[in-house]
């Protein structure tokens, strides 16, 4: 019976590859490079951690049987995380990829001590010889849905269901609210903090809420689908996070801000190949296809349609900086002159809100 | 015909100390079986949970720091549970013992001496039996439940953890992430071996677990605590304070919860974050039966289970197999155990049924 | 707050009750037969998972809502073996049901993330249901109406039936009511099966009608919730559903407040609200001094075996 099991697998293609044990790796005529992820949450959470197993399978699948992919799931941030890298560096992996913000201090400790082997962690700030880190600009989406959300909002408010006060969110509420208000200068958004990165229900209800308040456009920047159900409800548009979940939300879901780490991933694991791994910062864009915009609903008028992809172009040609001064904050301090562009280390450090932005 | 227990007349030791080898059994036997119905091998997958870290001399540290605040909880658990006494929230003493250890760590921040580390400790200690103490006295006093009140507290001091390093305790360098800032030097547990996360910790629990096996096994006060919960009239004849039992054992499993919580946020983690409980003090109670309550039992208990944890990312990152197996296959252990157990103290009998009053 | 906001917040606070006091109703009755069973959110999550899928592959709902309960009924079975038959401790027992539940969903589930299923429609016309005001009253679906059927229906059955006197003697007196002749271990099972039915039941609400989807823990603790509310409520049932829907009340007032530009209390002092107050609440109700019939049942999780 469990020949006949183990084929299914194979067949199905379902981690496959995965499955090989240690030993028949070793007898391929060369040797797998072996690469580790590290995931804080379930794959199947459809958001933030789903989003990297789908790039781990896409790399997977682009280079074949000359590399070996594994991971981790469900890491608790802390003494774990630490015990699940040397783990992973100690069954050959010769690339481990940290995905979580949490798994910093563990990251960096361990890079230390394994000075072989390489590491990179994601959104973090923490680097070394063997430790690089990698981010996307994820809020040049959030200029191209605010755009959006500024055209379709017909009472002119948008509502943002967000977790926690941390840089990342609130440069993607800025970007959100710069971009809505050069379609609709006079648009709103009403950020409701929900303290979790995940809880359906109390995500659900925040989204309610908001829609109560009189928003009839809902973002978010949790993980779960939940606001965009609201959406679809109550005959209200949304935006989907870190996945396409118009499969969710067919009727609310305008487009989504799409995490495709792929194209990051692919090129690391050939620069292990090569020899030519260096350490660095790496913070892509829409430009590099990190970043993507899902297809948009039919739904939306062409103008709208027409906007959006101006605004991305224009990001993707430099031509555009999704925080461009004047920006004013909402109490009133004036934070960027005409013209001027917000610098990185401004954004990785951002913790004021622009003007319009009730919090 | 109606399936009876009887109490045995004596036990024997070798079921004494067969059950929990059986359990283990049947658990890895199930286990098998299932895996291999989900398509995974099932016996490799087995074999990489329970034996591969026992095999693997890189692995035994890490089980070393799993395990060991497991087993320093559980070592306080079960002296209640002996004396009938039934804290099961430990894990609430667990946060709260480290936020009063952390409390000190943030007011001797940067203060260089030889007793900062110990005032955390003691202040630990004091801050998980001051928990623990509030369901004792509404017991004593009132004759509340302790298991009702105790598992309230819990979800109240992790609220807490959440204020505090939201708020403020929340690190003014952190860019808003809810974390507290990194202990210094002096307010580190020291490790025990380069290049691994082993702390002094671990041997706090070795003694910890040696003092209560003396204490329970050749003192007054052990013998009181098991025949208060043997025999509570008896205790009572005896001059045996019940009232003073339930106290200490409260206090004593409060103390060592709240002393493992600190261990465990200035050894491994290095700051209170609230991503730092991860369920220990519940998870303890499953220890504390794996172990028959009694403290070198429990010991042997938190290594199988530490052994598991650690064992299922062996099998997640060889055999693919998801991290939810890791529950069931724990889950199993327990109801196994539980099963078994009650087949060593007791006989089964088959009677033909009795006349029943219809009720 | 206009009228419309009003009536929206009552909506969305009925919606966030109803799986707690079904869980906590199922609970209720277990605890009034002296069996505590912590497993109350393992046992929603088989249900929420179990739910879905049938939901989901059948694209019929009420089917979703059947299994569900069903599931959570099978696995209260698991518990009621091990914790009744056996005597086994049913604190631990629970816990691993919880662990146990928790597993099992994530594993089941994992092939229908990212889908969803249809809601029930509202159970009255939509002439009523979508009445700017009536709503109020008629605009649920039936699961809600049903949770408040089971209030009454359990106070009903506690109170005034002969069935319900025994059920609560068993918990009172494990002992004297053995004596009698009562099948103990009988009864406790048909209680913690009831159980274990409305756990699923709740899960299923937050899989089919709350959120309708798969995601992992997607109770996301609300079982402990009802834990904690069937103390507060001195294990009445009216109580336990003013309890629930105080709870909802917060919570939404909570977001609602929010939205509107002010906050009530810090977060974490609003969540921490409700357990605080079941530790008060059964503080206050043991210092009077004649504590009423219907207070903490006597044998709650203290094992029964019949002989001993």
């Amino acid at each position: 019976m469990a020949v006949i099991l183990d084929r299914r697998t194979l067949l199905a293609g379902a981690g496959a590859t995965a499955a090989l044990p240690h030993l028949d790796a070793r007898a391929l005529a060369a040797d797998p490079l072996k690469v580790g992820f590290l995931y804080v949450g379930p794959v199947g959470d459809f958001g933030y951690t789903h989003a990297h197993d789908v790039a781990r399978k896409k790399t997977q699948d682009f280079y074949g049987d000359k590399i070996k992919t594994n991971y981790v799931e469900n890491v608790p941030e802390g003494p774990d995380a630490e015990r699940v890298l040397r783990q992973l560096a100690q069954e050959g992996n010769a690339l481990i990829f940290a995905t979580s913000f949490g798994f910093m201090n563990a990251t960096a400790k361990v890079a230390k001590a394994l000075p072989k082997v390489y590491f990179e962690h994601a959104t973090g700030y923490m680097r070394g010889p063997n430790l690089a880190t990698y981010n996307a600009r994820f809020y040049e989406g959030r200029a191209v849905i605010g755009t959006i959300a500024g055209m379709m909002s017909k009472t002119g408010v948008g509502g943002y269901v967000a977790s926690f006060p941390i840089p990342e969110v609130v440069m993607g509420i800025n970007c959100f609210m710069l971009a809505a208000r050069k379609v609709n200068p006079k648009f709103q958004t009403k950020v409701l903090w929900l303290s979790t990165w995940y809880d359906p229900a109390k995500e659900a209800d925040a989204a309610k809420a908001l829609a109560d308040q009189g928003a009839d456009i809902i973002t978010q920047h949790t993980d779960s689908p939940a606001p965009l159900q609201v959406c679809e409800q109550k005959g209200l548009y949304g935006f989907g996070q870190a996945s396409d979940m118009s499969s969710i939300a067919p009727k609310a879901h305008l487009t989504a801000i799409v995490d495709n780490w792929a194209p990051y991933y692919i090129g690391r694991v050939k620069a292990v190949m090569d020899g030519t791994w260096k350490t660095g910062d790496t913070w892509w864009g829409l430009k590099q296809d990190t970043v993507q915009i899902a297809p948009y609903n039919a739904a939306m008028p062409d103008n709208v349609k027409k906007a959006a992809d101006e605004v991305k172009n224009a990001i993707i040609a430099g031509t555009l900086h999704p925080v461009t001064g004047p920006v004013t904050d909402n109490k009133g301090t004036q934070r960027l002159k005409d013209g001027e562009k917000a610098t990185d280390e401004m954004l990785e450090k951002m913790d004021w809100y622009v003007e319009g932005v009730q919090s | 015909m109606r399936i009876r227990l009887e109490p045995r007349k004596a036990q024997s030791p070798a079921a004494l100390y067969g059950a929990p080898v059986a359990a283990i059994a049947l658990t890895m036997l199930t286990g098998m079986v299932l895996f291999t119905l989900m398509g995974f091998r099932g016996g490799t997958a087995v074999f990489e949970i329970f034996i591969e870290p026992l095999l693997e001399p890189e692995r035994w540290p890490d089980i070393a720091v799993k395990a060991s605040p497991l087993v320093m909880i559980a070592t306080g658990l079960a002296i209640g549970f002996r004396a009938n006494v039934w804290n099961i929230g430990a894990e609430g003493q667990y946060i709260v013992g480290a936020i009063a250890g952390t409390g000190v760590a943030l007011a001797t921040y940067g203060v260089d001496g030889w007793w900062v580390l110990p005032l955390m400790l003691l202040a630990s200690i004091i801050g998980g039996a001051a928990w623990a103490a509030i369901p004792a006295i509404l017991r004593i006093r009132l004759k509340v439940s302790e298991i009702l009140t105790s598992l309230m507290l819990t979800y109240v001091a992790l609220q807490l953890l959440y204020y505090l390093v939201r708020g403020p305790w929340r690190d003014p360098e952190g860019y808003n992430f809810p974390q507290t800032r990194m202990f210094d030097e002096a307010q580190t547990m020291p490790n025990l071996l380069e290049g691994t996360q082993l702390h002094a910790g671990v041997l706090l629990t070795l003694i910890a677990v040696l003092i209560a096996w003396f204490v329970m096994s050749r003192t007054l006060s052990g013998y009181q605590v098991r025949v208060v919960g043997l025999a509570p009239m008896a205790a009572r004849l005896g001059g045996f304070s019940e009232k003073r039992t339930v106290m200490m054992t409260m206090l004593v499993s409060g103390a060592l919860a709240g002393l493992a919580g600190l261990i465990e946020c200035s050894a491994t983690f290095g700051q209170l974050t609230p991503q730092f409980p991860v369920n220990y003090g519940f998870t303890a109670i499953i220890v504390a039966f794996l172990g028959r309550l009694h403290p070198i039992g429990v010991l042997v208990g938190g290594v199988a289970l530490a052994t598991s944890y650690i064992g299922a990312d062996i099998a997640q990152t060889a055999s693919a197999l998801p991290q939810a197996a890791t529950g069931l296959i724990q889950a199993m252990m327990l109801f196994f155990l539980l099963g078994v157990d009650i087949l060593v103290v007791n006989r089964v009998r088959l009677r033909p049924s009795l006349a029943q009053h219809a009720p | 707050m206009s009228l419309d906001i009003a009536i929206s917040v009552v909506m969305t606070l009925v919606i966030a009750a109803t799986p707690i006091l079904l869980a906590g109703l199922g609970e209720l009755v277990a605890e009034k037969s002296g069996v505590l069973n912590l497993g109350v959110e393992g046992m929603m999550l088989v249900g929420a998972v179990a739910g879905f899928i049938s939901a989901s592959l059948t694209g019929f709902t009420p089917l979703g809502y059947a299994v569900a309960g069903l599931a959570g009924l099978c696995a209260s079975l698991l518990f009621a073996a091990l914790a009744l038959t056996l005597g086994a401790n049913q604190v631990a027992t629970g816990l691993a049901l919880t662990i146990f539940g928790t597993g099992l969903s994530s594993l089941a589930g994992a092939g229908f993330v990212g889908t969803t299923i249809t809601r029930l429609p509202a159970l009255f016309p939509p002439a009523l249901a979508g009445h700017p005001i009536l709503r109020l009253v008629f605009g649920y679906d039936v699961i809600v109406y049903l949770s408040v059927a089971l209030t009454l229906a359990a106070t009903w059955f506690l109170n005034h039936t002969r069935s319900g006197l025994i059920l609560r003697s068993v918990g009172e007196s494990d002992a004297s009511a053995h004596a009698i002749g009562y099948p103990v271990t009988a009864i406790r099972y048909l209680a913690v099966a009831f159980g274990g039915a409305l756990a699923g039941l709740a899960g299923a609400y937050y899989s089919l009608a709350v959120t309708p989807m798969w995601a992992d823990r997607i109770t996301a603790g609300r079982g402990w919730i009802a834990l904690a509310l069937v103390v507060f409520s001195s294990w009445r049932p009216w109580r336990l559903l003013l309890g629930a829907y105080i709870f909802g009340a917060v919570m939404t007032l909570e977001l609602y407040s929010k939205a509107a530009g002010f906050a009530l209390l810090p977060p974490e002092m609003l969540a921490m609200l409700p357990y605080l107050a079941t530790v008060v609440a059964l503080a206050v109700i043991a210092m009077r001094p004649s504590r009423g019939r219907l207070d903490a049942p006597r044998c709650l999780g203290k094992t029964f075996r019949a002989g001993a």
